[in-house]
């Protein structure tokens, strides 16, 4: 068990150094800091002993490991150049809106796909299993940003009753600016939050239902059927333990995924989190902290790939053994 | 002849006449290609000659409704642009590019499916880990990442010119892992079987090997997963075209134009943004729908995971 985490870990160290390389390596190419640093007046002689001064005139290996000496000892990723502050700064008082919205939506899907999921499996033939089933094939095919739309349109413009962007009034607690605290905050947390379940639901949905099925064909469900165990018991003790692991696996890895689908969401609803400031980057070609954000997500997207593969390994003794060789 | 009498006795056109959905799908696809790619003689008005727009005309509604201009059946956008004329051309874009980057992914995956499945050792150790780690990123961040570096490095205006080339490249790169995933696994099934070993006992070439003998072998799982990936491949346009990273507005695709009509919404022209959103989903699903059935008849024993 230990070899397989260090691999893991391992594994997931190089992946780090892989993104951070590429992040590094487009910072260096695309724009010049010592014109960003410094007006039309300066001299080229003025501009050469800054660049030696910012040793910018090292080999290129050399720069990129003073880079990840500073990442990793101080969090340094480089500086945005529209915020005019360090681009781990701006990522960190943006997170609290992104991240909030995330759990929001997690909360809703374990809550509601589990119980969809394991109704649809057990009666796969029932009026409202087929709904379930219809309206999860509709949801794959709807596009976030148009479920958005279409809340917008609904529920701000034809109907009034919920604002249509921004996060409303946060309380700040600890230093986490939270919306979720203020009825106002919740008001304005409603849409986004729907929008992004709505988008998620139909795949666990259909993930779960697939393999409560598979598993309520096994022998040893079969068996508990032959012992005359009572019908919830074997619903959701023996059958749906064992729903759980590909589950726990999937849903890991759609953290990326929720991610990638945030950005789209906080674009619809202005909602001032990651994702929106990432488009801002783009749009104002801030590379810096573009490729501060690439770093940032790439962190969290390893360190969760990382935990729920442990994790994985951990419950799932066969995962080890096959992976050892 | 021969191939003809083939296919109409075979189970794959039985089971088509036999799912109303599935033709269903297959007749509303058709009819939307059809008109998509027959765009330029349908279409009433050509949304990429600005000598025929007129400013004038712009955010006018749909014939059914007030203050509306019988010239423009589905409206108009806010360049003036007559919706219709304008989505079957966008639509044309958003299947040039689904289709395209499909193939590119196909490409690209198949060979390196193929040959990770067939040499196995450190080749394939390499490559599925490289597919995994970028699966675990989600296909549509790596294609918005890889958007938004490219518009770093070349430039707005050069990315804008080149949309398309541009949008197939970054697709097909970010979803080249599925068809790896599933090649490799079915070659991994198929080389073990006898047919192969004759052929290496024969003393054939590998590469000859993998693409005469086993690549046609695994092409009812690499069917399936390519109705889906088209599907999937669209709605990545529209997403990265919708975030500003994908086609421009002069040559709108069918996610730009949702994204362009948004910010008229709140001044209550919604068919600017719903024509387009509505005609995305009816692609995708009949896409989806076909998918699901391919799927059934085939009924592959894919990877998982």
């Amino acid at each position: 068990m230990f070899a397989f985490i260090v691999r893991r870990v391992l594994q997931a160290i190089v992946v780090m150094l892989i993104i951070s390389f590429i992040g590094f390596a487009l910072k260096q190419n695309v724009g010049d800091p010592v014109r960003e640093l410094t007006g039309i007046s300066v001299s080229a002689a003025e501009r050469d002993a800054i660049r030696e001064k910012l040793g910018l005139n090292d080999p290129f290996l050399v720069q990129y490991g003073r880079f990840l000496k500073g990442a990793v000892l101080e969090g340094n990723i480089g500086q945005s150049f529209f915020y005019k502050k360090p681009a781990m700064e701006v990522i960190v008082s943006k997170a609290p809106a992104t991240l909030e919205l995330v759990l929001v939506c997690s909360v809703l899907i374990v809550v509601l796909s589990i119980p969809m999921g394991i109704y649809s499996a057990i009666y796969p033939k029932r009026l409202l299993s087929r709904l379930i089933m219809g309206f999860s094939t509709i949801g794959v095919s709807v596009p976030i940003f148009l479920i958005a739309i279409l809340l917008i349109y609904v529920f701000s413009i034809k109907l009034g009753w919920l604002p249509s962007y921004g996060r409303g009034e946060t309380v700040n607690v600890w230093g986490w600016e939270s919306g979720l605290l203020t009825v106002d905050g919740l008001q304005h947390l409603l849409l986004p939050a729907t929008a992004l379940t709505a988008l998620m639901l139909p795949l666990f949905v259909r993930l779960i239902r697939s393999e409560m099925m598979e598993v309520l064909e096994t022998e040893y469900v079969k068996f508990a059927w032959a012992k005359g165990l009572p019908r919830v018991r074997i619903w959701f003790v023996h059958a749906f333990k064992n729903t759980l692991l590909p589950v726990i696996t999937v849903g890991g890895v759609q953290i990326g995924t929720m991610i990638a689908f945030t950005i789209l969401t906080e674009t619809v609803f202005q909602w001032g989190g990651l994702g929106f400031l990432f488009l801002e980057a783009v749009e104002r070609a801030d590379t810096s902290l573009l490729v501060a954000y690439l770093i940032f997500v790439g962190v969290i997207f390893v360190v969760v790939n990382t935990v729920v593969d442990i994790i994985y390994g951990l419950v799932n003794p066969m995962v080890r053994i096959t992976g050892r060789k | 002849m021969n191939l003809w009498k083939r296919f109409r006795g075979s189970y794959f056109l039985y089971s088509f006449l036999h799912d109303p959905v599935a033709m269903g799908s297959f007749v509303v696809l058709a009819l939307l290609a059809l008109s998509a790619f027959g765009a330029p003689i349908i279409a009433p008005h050509d949304p990429y000659d600005t000598t025929t727009i007129d400013i004038m005309d712009s955010e006018i509604p749909p014939v059914w409704m007030d203050n509306a201009d019988a010239k423009f059946l589905l409206g108009t956008d806010a360049q003036g642009r007559d919706m219709l004329s304008t989505m079957l051309y966008g639509m044309r874009i958003s299947l040039v590019i689904g289709i395209g980057a499909t193939f590119l992914q196909a490409a690209i995956g198949i060979v390196l499916g193929l040959i990770a499945g067939y040499k196995g050792g450190k080749v394939d150790n390499f490559l599925m880990r490289m597919a995994d780690v970028q699966l675990s990123f989600s296909t549509l961040m790596v294609a918005i990442f890889l958007s938004a570096i490219f518009q770093a490095i070349f430039g707005v205006a050069a990315f804008e010119s080149m949309a398309v080339p541009f949008l197939v490249l970054v697709i097909g790169i970010a979803e080249w892992p599925q068809y790896a995933r599933t090649v490799r696994a079915s070659v991994l099934a198929e080389k073990k079987k006898e047919y192969v070993e004759a052929a290496r006992v024969m003393g054939l070439p590998s590469g000859r090997i993998m693409w005469r003998h086993i690549l046609p072998n695994t092409m009812s799982p690499i069917l399936v997963l390519s109705t889906v990936q088209v599907a999937h491949a669209i709605m990545s346009e529209a997403a990265l075209s919708f975030l500003g990273l994908g086609m421009p507005i002069t040559k709108p695709s069918l996610g730009s134009l949702i994204n362009s009509g948004f910010d008229y919404i709140f001044s209550g022209s919604w068919w600017i943004t719903m024509f387009p959103g509505f005609l995305l989903v009816l692609l995708i699903l009949v896409i989806n729908l076909l998918g699901d059935w391919v799927q059934d008849v085939l009924n592959p024993k894919l990877y998982k995971g």
